[in-house]
């Protein structure tokens, strides 16, 4: 039915290739910028649901760049309630280049995969890797990133730390690969053994990141946590415990105000693009006021003219949104190995597409109603007799 | 005495210009036949075009009655009005009016596409309307691409293709030179032989000829002269 109007509204795109082209492309750009910000933003959103509600992080309370002393370790895990401890330090690694950007985590082994057991390992490698003091783990993500094989020992350099030897490469054996149960984290990741690393340290042998520790019982997580702080009020090292969860959660929100702030840019984008469409829509409906009125006589109604601008105001927006987000998704594809070294889950959710095909139908019809109004109340003799 | 298209009663049309009240047509009766050829004349600004407006119901009277094809024209809703008009009248206007983005052919499909007609079937009438006004090598050019005789060719092209019984032609040669006013002339002759009743405002005594009656209009009254 509808179809059958196409060729006029199509012609009346063309009437002015220039104008319609900057329309277009001011859509365009608005939903690239839209497509970006919600992939990172679920992968803000996403950090925070995979944390865990049994698992405590015990950080120094100024900042988690400060190091905690490793004697803390024993002192923690005799706390009541506490099941496992693991130190975990952030090791600062690059591979090959500068630029190659991995995490890398000195781990205590055996304790720290009891506390996640959603790695998941193939038979026996857990065993060859507790065996291997040079051992490593490598995530699949990680692993096909720079085609890593079992077996292999690879260079790993670190930004932060330097050997007694005034090296700061530590050489590891991977051991395996882990995947991570799936929607529980991601597999972007090296972890190697805290006693290796340590060991040949030139300075802060006795220092390690923070502990990840897990509780026997969830309900007390919070109890358990207070207990490791007060053990080390008024040392030189006090410390900051709460849940992954409680911690993703504000980390999430300090990312969400930037959030914020990126939400409200985008929504001026749209405000503009808005305008910008709407004057669009208002000049070509001004300047055709004697076309529309010969519509008019030949007997479209005025509901038929209203549908016929708000068609052309639809099909601009959708045109040029389908357009900005296919480029959005070619984006993500393509820089999407990149931003996953820092935001893990990083792509276009289907609620995120939606939503930008609801945003594209309102803004046709915004831009579309005022000129589409004017258009159905055009008087046809005052029309004609202005041309 | 053929049965009448047209009937108008009383028929009076104010325009208002601020809190000036301008009384173009003052109480004028008409009645026209079906069938007939009829030439408009006048000085500007009698009310000729008010008068064509008011037949095709683009515009309402302030009071009396118009019947067209025996409906009261003023008691209709403006919906109905508009589904009247793509049925019952053809418009042809001084400055042809077509869609310039479009092609001879597509503006003259424009009516048709108000209609639940397939494709193949709008396409097939407006090649056949456009062969009839001698255009059918010129379908797929541009308002742009045409003479002003054939723009206006178009024009009537677009006027029969919904096949209505009433024409209305506002000046219809005003912007042509005299060859291309014969064609359409012409053209507007041969669709009144074959039935079609003609409504033409005209300023051109020679154009006034070729129509069967010529109607006077002055201070909104008729002064009706048979030829
Ligand atoms: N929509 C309108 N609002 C106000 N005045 C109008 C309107 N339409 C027509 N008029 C006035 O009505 C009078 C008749 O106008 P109309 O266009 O019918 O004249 P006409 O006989 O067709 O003249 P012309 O030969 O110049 O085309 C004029 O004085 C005109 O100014
Ligand atoms: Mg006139």
């Amino acid at each position: 039915m509808i179809l059958k109007f196409a060729p006029l509204l199509f012609a009346n795109l063309r009437r002015h290739l220039l104008r319609t082209a900057f329309t277009l492309g001011s859509i365009i750009v608005a939903f690239l910028m839209f497509g970006l910000l919600q992939a990172m933003k679920g992968s803000f959103d996403a950090g925070a649901t995979i944390a865990g509600q049994d698992r405590l992080l015990t950080l120094h309370k100024v900042s988690i760049v400060q190091p905690l002393p490793k004697s803390y370790w024993d002192q923690i895990r005799r706390v009541d309630g506490v099941a496992f401890v693991s130190p975990v330090t952030w090791f600062g690694g690059t591979y090959q280049d500068e630029r190659n950007q991995i995490p890398v985590f000195p781990v205590d082994g055996a304790t720290y995969l009891d506390i996640y057991p959603e790695i998941v390992l193939p038979p026996g490698v857990r065993e060859r890797w507790l065996a291997d003091r040079r051992g490593a783990l490598v995530g699949r993500a990680m692993a096909n990133r720079f085609g890593f094989k079992p077996g292999q020992t690879i260079p790993l350099k670190s930004s932060i730390w330097r050997r007694g030897t005034g090296s700061s490469t530590w050489e590891v054996n991977i051991s395996g690969i882990f995947d991570v149960q799936e929607n529980k984290g991601d597999t972007m990741g090296i972890i190697m053994h805290h006693d290796y690393f340590s060991e040949s340290l030139a300075r802060g042998k006795g220092l390690v990141g923070w502990y990840v520790v897990k509780v026997r019982d969830p309900a007390k997580a919070a109890r358990v946590a207070r207990s490791i702080d007060e053990l080390f009020a008024n040392s030189p090292y006090e410390t900051t415990t709460s849940t992954e969860k409680a911690l993703a959660q504000s980390f999430a929100n300090q990312i969400g105000n930037v959030g914020k702030i990126l939400t409200g840019v985008i929504a001026a984008v749209f405000f503009t693009m808005l305008l910008v469409t709407a004057n669009t829509m208002a000049q070509s409906v001004r300047e055709r006021t004697s076309e529309l009125a010969l519509l008019k006589t030949l007997g479209f109604t005025g509901a038929g003219v209203t549908a016929l601008v708000l068609a052309e105001a639809l099909m601009l927006t959708l045109l040029g949104g389908i357009v900005g987000m296919a480029l959005a998704y070619f984006a993500v594809d393509a820089f999407g190995t990149t931003a996953r070294q820092y935001l893990p889950i990083f792509y276009i959710s289907l609620p995120a597409a939606l939503v930008a095909v609801l945003l594209m139908i309102g803004l046709g019809i915004a831009a579309g109603l005022l000129p589409a109004r004017r258009a159905m109340r055009l008087r046809i003799v005052e029309a004609l007799r202005g041309t | 005495m053929p049965e009448s298209v047209v009937v108008i009663r009383d028929l009076v049309k104010e325009f208002h210009r601020g809190p000036e009240v301008i009384r173009v047509l003052d109480g004028l009766s008409l009645d026209i036949a079906a069938g007939d050829f009829v030439a408009l004349m006048g000085p500007s600004g009698s009310g000729k075009s008010t008068l064509l407006n008011l037949i095709g119901a683009l515009d309402r009277p302030t009071s009396g009655s118009i019947r067209v094809e025996g409906l009261e024209l003023p008691n209709l809703t403006d919906g109905a009005l508009a589904h009247w008009r793509a049925g019952h009248v053809g418009f042809i206007f001084q400055m042809y009016n077509l869609l310039p983005v479009l092609t001879a052919e597509r503006n003259v499909e424009l009516p048709l596409l108000l209609s639940k007609l397939p494709a193949a079937e709008r396409r097939r009438r407006a090649r056949a309307a456009l062969k009839l006004v001698g255009l059918a090598d010129r379908a797929q050019h541009r308002p742009g691409q045409l003479s002003g005789g054939q723009e206006q060719r178009v024009g009537i092209a677009r006027a029969v293709v919904t096949d209505p019984t009433l024409l209305l032609c506002d000046e219809p040669t005003g912007d042509l030179d005299r060859k291309s006013a014969d064609e359409v002339l012409d053209l507007l002759a041969t669709l009144n032989a074959r039935g079609k009743t003609v409504i033409m405002v005209t300023h051109d005594p020679r154009a006034a000829e070729r129509a069967r009656h010529t109607l006077h209009l002055d201070k909104g009254q008729l002064l009706e002269a048979l030829q």
